[in-house]
């Protein structure tokens, strides 16, 4: 009979310690592409019929736009785009506090909104969450889970998941809001006690895509519950859902403005 | 369709014809309803064995149209799901409630039936249709569709007195999301991201499937090297997927740290699969045709020796634990008969006896040229699964050294195609069992995608095991079926 305790205890300490130091683990892992208007041909209009979500458009005026909250990071624009405008990158910390710093028009000049935090400061070293599946591929919830790994130990973060709305200061919800799935997701809402924060995770929850519309798709939490904070990103990877919770307890910094990644 | 042998019969002729191929061994592995212009056609693909090609079973027409799931069981979801979504009604039908569409909610039009205007599904949901139990003291429990702990919606109705479950009833599709919809009217070579996000965890196996579809429909030969690294893709997202079924086992059995060590190893995977392909789910990799750009696997069995070598010790210690041992030996017990009837498949089926797996039966990808073993238990409770699912990651472990060595230099990619039309069957022995897309392609455009995943067969049979066990053994047992409900759900 092993003794799990003694192999636990030898294996020793693997968790990172990421924010702080050590390695994020996610070497090599594509984020988001990176626009760059200056470099773009903008006749050609390659990108925005690659993209399979609309998250690329075209406009008469400001070139070419990009709304990081349908963005699916699936790289096929980067594939189409014949001038290199658009490259693929490592930036996947891609949470705001407002759906509009995901969008970016080409002309448009950094847009510093206001980054006043709804999250109560009491929340900021202990931070309950109630995960709420709206319909999502499942890869959202798979990366949830990897949270619990001991290689992020989200526990080291005093963050932690709980059963019941009841006890949650978040509400965390992943997919599209599917038309079966919106009257639970209201009432959980409903049952959380104040101050109440939600995170739209991953790009389905922030605006739908890929799986938007028709007859069983649904638009995101827009319109549904007020959001505190939008993460797109198809899905999100651990590093970024733990930025995302820093930066919603203003622990760590956004990084994205005006649809701009900075660093 | 490629790898079918056609049969075209009409309605009256289809009870008995299937009544042949059940007595002949047969089995039945999907249904589906397509339309062309506005005429209906019924498929019935219909599995005769190791290495025969598939049967498929035509109908053009949808009057008296009989029920088979009075002698195919497995069937009856295919049914309901072809009258609830495609507007076809089968005479007969020995489960005539709702399943996508739950009771309380309302489709204005059938989805897949043409016509371009299909409005939102709208409703309240009301209580799912259950057998009345009249006794004292029946306690009903209804667990979801927000359950505990991070897991996929799904709504689980129970009817127990004390420890004993008397009935169990899983109401899913609440994240029903209209995929097979969606694909409709795509250039075929566009539908790729959207096959690699039906199920998040079985991204690689979805994909493939959807990529050997078309490419079969229309004709197109896939590169040597690209078979090859499909073959280590998929083989990379079984192990991953298995280490997270031990880790979710572990869990289930109060076993923490054998819980811990799961995890961490399938997070050493993602990593792995993050480095090999900037996806750690590797999506955006699958093209048809082959893959959309070149992989270098050189260092991927390096880096795969010391995960296997800690992943081959945790599997050893998991199985030399008694506690953990007591509460699988003989908990969920899935009989032969039942798995066969009502469909089981992948390690569930291999479990309960049932010798199948596609990458043997039916090469498909590299795997014609590569050697490994299927692993079959017949006990079919949640220890046998257990172990089908070790001995499966062991082999998936050394797939991927004995792919990695083979593969040569070469194009990774043809987009020749010889026609722009055509039928297209592609499959995938996924980490849960056996995936199908069947694609339908009129002058390059996508006029029907049907898609058969691993966990719409397993849910179907999971409650078998359910009814008459008891409350304390119901994590465990929905532990060892592995399931997932995105791709069950669509």
């Amino acid at each position: 009979m092993p003794l799990w305790t003694w192999f636990g205890l030898k294996a020793g300490r693997v968790a990172t310690s990421w924010p702080n130091s050590g390695p994020d683990g996610q070497d090599g892992v594509l984020g988001l592409p990176r626009l760059d208007p200056a470099r773009c041909e903008s006749s050609c209009q390659n990108c925005v019929t690659s993209c399979p979500t609309s998250a690329l458009s075209s406009n008469a005026l400001t070139g070419v736009g990009l709304d990081y909250g349908r963005c699916i990071a699936c790289q096929l624009c980067v594939e189409a785009c014949p001038a290199g405008a658009l490259q693929s990158t490592c930036d996947w910390a891609f949470a705001t506090r407002d759906r509009e710093d995901l969008v970016r028009g080409a002309t448009q000049a950094l847009a510093k909104r206001g980054t006043e935090s709804r999250a109560d400061r009491s929340l900021r070293k202990s931070l309950h969450i109630r995960h709420i599946d709206a319909g999502s591929c499942n890869g959202c919830e798979s990366e949830l889970s990897a949270l619990d790994s001991p290689f992020y130990n989200l526990h080291r973060l005093g963050i932690f998941f709980t059963p019941s709305p009841r006890f949650a200061d978040l509400l965390l919800v992943t997919g599209p809001v599917t038309s079966p799935m919106r009257d639970p997701l209201l009432a959980a809402y409903a049952a959380m006690p104040e101050p109440r924060l939600v995170m739209a995770t991953g790009t389905c929850a922030v605006s739908g895509a890929p799986v938007d519309g028709d007859y069983a798709g649904g638009h995101g939490l827009g319109g549904l519950v007020p959001v505190d904070i939008w993460l797109p990103g198809c899905p999100p990877n651990p590093a970024a859902l733990i930025h995302a919770l820093l930066v919603l307890l203003d622990r760590m910094p956004a990084r994205v403005h005006g649809g701009r990644y900075g660093t | 369709m490629n790898d079918c042998e056609d049969r075209r019969l009409s309605a009256a002729a289809l009870f008995t014809t299937a009544q042949t191929l059940l007595a002949e061994g047969c089995r039945f592995e999907m249904a589906y309803a397509r339309f062309q212009q506005n005429d209906p056609e019924i498929l019935y693909l219909v599995n005769r064995g190791r290495h025969l090609p598939f049967l498929l079973l035509r109908v053009s027409s949808a009057a008296d149209l009989p029920s088979l799931a009075p002698i195919a069981p497995l069937l009856g979801w295919y049914e309901r799901e072809m009258t609830e979504l495609s507007g076809i009604g089968v005479a007969g039908h020995p489960e005539p409630y709702p399943l996508l569409i739950h009771e309380g909610f309302h489709l204005s039009a059938p989805p897949l039936a043409p016509g371009k205007d299909c409005p939102r599904w709208t409703g309240e949901s009301l209580p799912p249709t259950m057998p009345e139990i009249e006794a004292d003291q029946v306690q009903d429990l209804i667990w979801g569709p927000i359950r505990g702990d991070v897991l996929e919606t799904g709504e689980f109705h129970f009817s127990y007195i004390g420890e004993a479950i008397i009935h169990y009833h899983a109401r899913l599709a609440y994240k029903h999301r209209g995929l097979e919809r969606r694909f409709q009217d795509m250039a075929p070579e566009r539908g790729v991201y959207l096959a690699e996000r039906v199920s998040g965890v079985g991204s690689v196996s979805h994909g493939l499937a959807y990529c050997q579809a078309v490419e079969a429909a229309l004709g197109i030969e896939v590169p040597e090297r690209a078979r090859l690294l499909r073959v280590l893709l998929a083989e990379l997202e079984r192990l991953y997927n298995h280490f997270h079924y031990f880790a979710l086992l572990a869990k289930t059995t109060t076993l923490k740290v054998g819980a811990a060590e799961g995890l961490l190893l399938e997070e050493e995977i993602k990593q792995i699969n993050g480095r090999l392909t900037g996806s750690r789910f590797l999506r955006n990799v699958l093209a048809i045709g082959g893959l959309r750009r070149d992989l270098d696997v050189t260092g991927l069995s390096n880096a795969l020796t010391k995960i296997g070598r800690d992943g081959i010790n945790y599997l050893g210690r998991l199985s030399r634990t008694a506690s953990y041992l007591d509460r699988l030996i003989g908990t969920g017990i899935l009989s032969r008969d039942v798995a066969s009837d009502q469909g089981a498949t992948g390690p569930v089926a291999r479990a309960s006896g049932l010798d199948r797996d596609l990458r043997r039966d039916h090469p498909y990808a590299g795997y014609s040229q590569l050697r490994f073993e299927v692993p079959v238990r017949t006990l079919g409770d949640a220890q046998a699964r257990a172990e089908v699912r070790a001995e499966s990651l062991r082999e998936a472990l050394a797939l991927i050294i004995q792919t990695a060595a083979l593969i040569a230099p070469g194009p990774v990619l043809t987009t020749a195609a010889k026609s722009v039309s055509g039928e297209g069957l592609g499959w995938v022995e996924t980490p849960r069992g056996s995936l199908y897309y069947a694609v339908h392609i009129e002058a390059d455009r996508l006029t029907r995608v049907k898609i058969k995943s691993p966990s719409f067969s397993n849910w179907r049979v999971f409650p078998f095991t359910v009814h008459d066990s008891n409350m304390m053994d119901y994590a465990i047992n929905e532990a060892s079926f592995g399931l997932t409900i995105a791709g069950a759900d669509r």
